[in-house]
């Protein structure tokens, strides 16, 4: 009876494991082709699109998961075949850097001048 | 002299705001990627319109030769316009034209070339658009000029004109 129980146990281990890998494949390829740019659709993802452009790009990031390529992998593909462009979350690089920095450094400045200004009215009620 | 710098600075300000909406009102607001980035060809594995048989990519660019990519499809009105171009391009001897059927239908496409000739020294099925999508395509048609180096030098998006076709030659002379 034991070694039926645990004979029980491997089969469900072994059927259900595709099952969760193949789950694990399909949510990282909807996570991939969500950040990916329908290029020949505007405003749209490959997800959302049935473009022929679309149907291609979600084939080839299918069959990439499934060889066994990691998101970054499969962005790097895409963005040497497109550039930059084709993924919606850009890398820093030389192009993006001012997209990056300026709302950083619009932060600083404006909160040095509310500082200033804080300071300056405490200045004055103290006097 | 305060009061002048702080309108020093909104001046600019509206100034830097104002060319930067100038610029965006002049720009196209469809995408035109870089045509002129060079590339190597992929590698590939394709199936051959003429037969059933498989072929390498380093077979299909085996010759020391200027090569023309092309891809093209029976239902794309433009594939048709351009076609003319590609017959007269397929006339010179220092380039050689491989075709590239996109997502088609086999019959259609053997009507497609039976009726407006065949340019191509090679045609290539790309029957689920991944061969094209890894030349890095957006659709049909579009050219691929490669020279001898086997690298992608050239990228025509959409039908080729006159122009075009004049540009081509004075590469490949």
């Amino acid at each position: 009876m034991k070694t039926l129980k645990v004979i029980l146990i491997i089969f469900l281990i072994i059927s259900f494991s595709p099952i969760k890998s193949d789950e694990k494949n399909e949510e990282l390829k909807n996570k991939i082709l969500k950040n990916v740019r329908c290029l020949i659709c505007q405003g749209q993802s490959v997800y959302d699109s049935e473009s022929d452009f679309a149907l291609s790009i979600k084939l080839i990031v299918d069959r990439k998961i499934n060889k066994g390529w990691s998101e970054d992998q499969v962005y790097e593909f895409l963005r040497k075949k497109y550039g930059d462009w084709i993924i919606y979350d850009p890398k820093f690089n030389k192009n993006t850097y001012i997209l990056w920095l300026l709302p950083m450094l619009l932060f600083l400045i404006g909160g040095a001048i509310i500082y200033k200004k804080i300071l300056k009215k405490n200045n004055e009620k103290s006097l | 002299m305060k009061n002048k710098l702080k309108l020093i600075i909104i001046f600019i300000f509206l100034i830097f705001c104002f060319v930067i909406f100038y610029k965006g009102l002049n720009n196209s607001n469809t995408y035109i990627p870089k045509a002129n980035d060079e590339k190597n060809i992929p590698v590939f594995k394709a199936k051959q319109f003429n037969s059933n048989n498989y072929i390498n990519s380093e077979k299909v660019f085996e010759e020391n030769s200027y090569y023309i990519v092309n891809i093209w499809a029976s239902w794309c009105a433009p594939c048709r316009k351009e076609h003319p171009l590609l017959v007269e391009l397929s006339k010179s001897k220092s380039v050689k034209l491989i075709g590239l059927n996109y997502r088609d239908n086999l019959n259609n496409a053997k009507k497609f070339i039976d009726e407006l000739g065949n340019p191509y020294s090679q045609i290539l099925i790309d029957s689920d658009g991944i061969l094209s999508v890894e030349f890095g395509a957006y659709g049909v048609p579009e050219t691929f000029l490669i020279d001898k180096n086997k690298n992608i030098i050239k990228k025509f998006i959409g039908p080729i004109n006159k122009e075009i076709v004049k540009e081509i030659k004075i590469i490949i002379k």
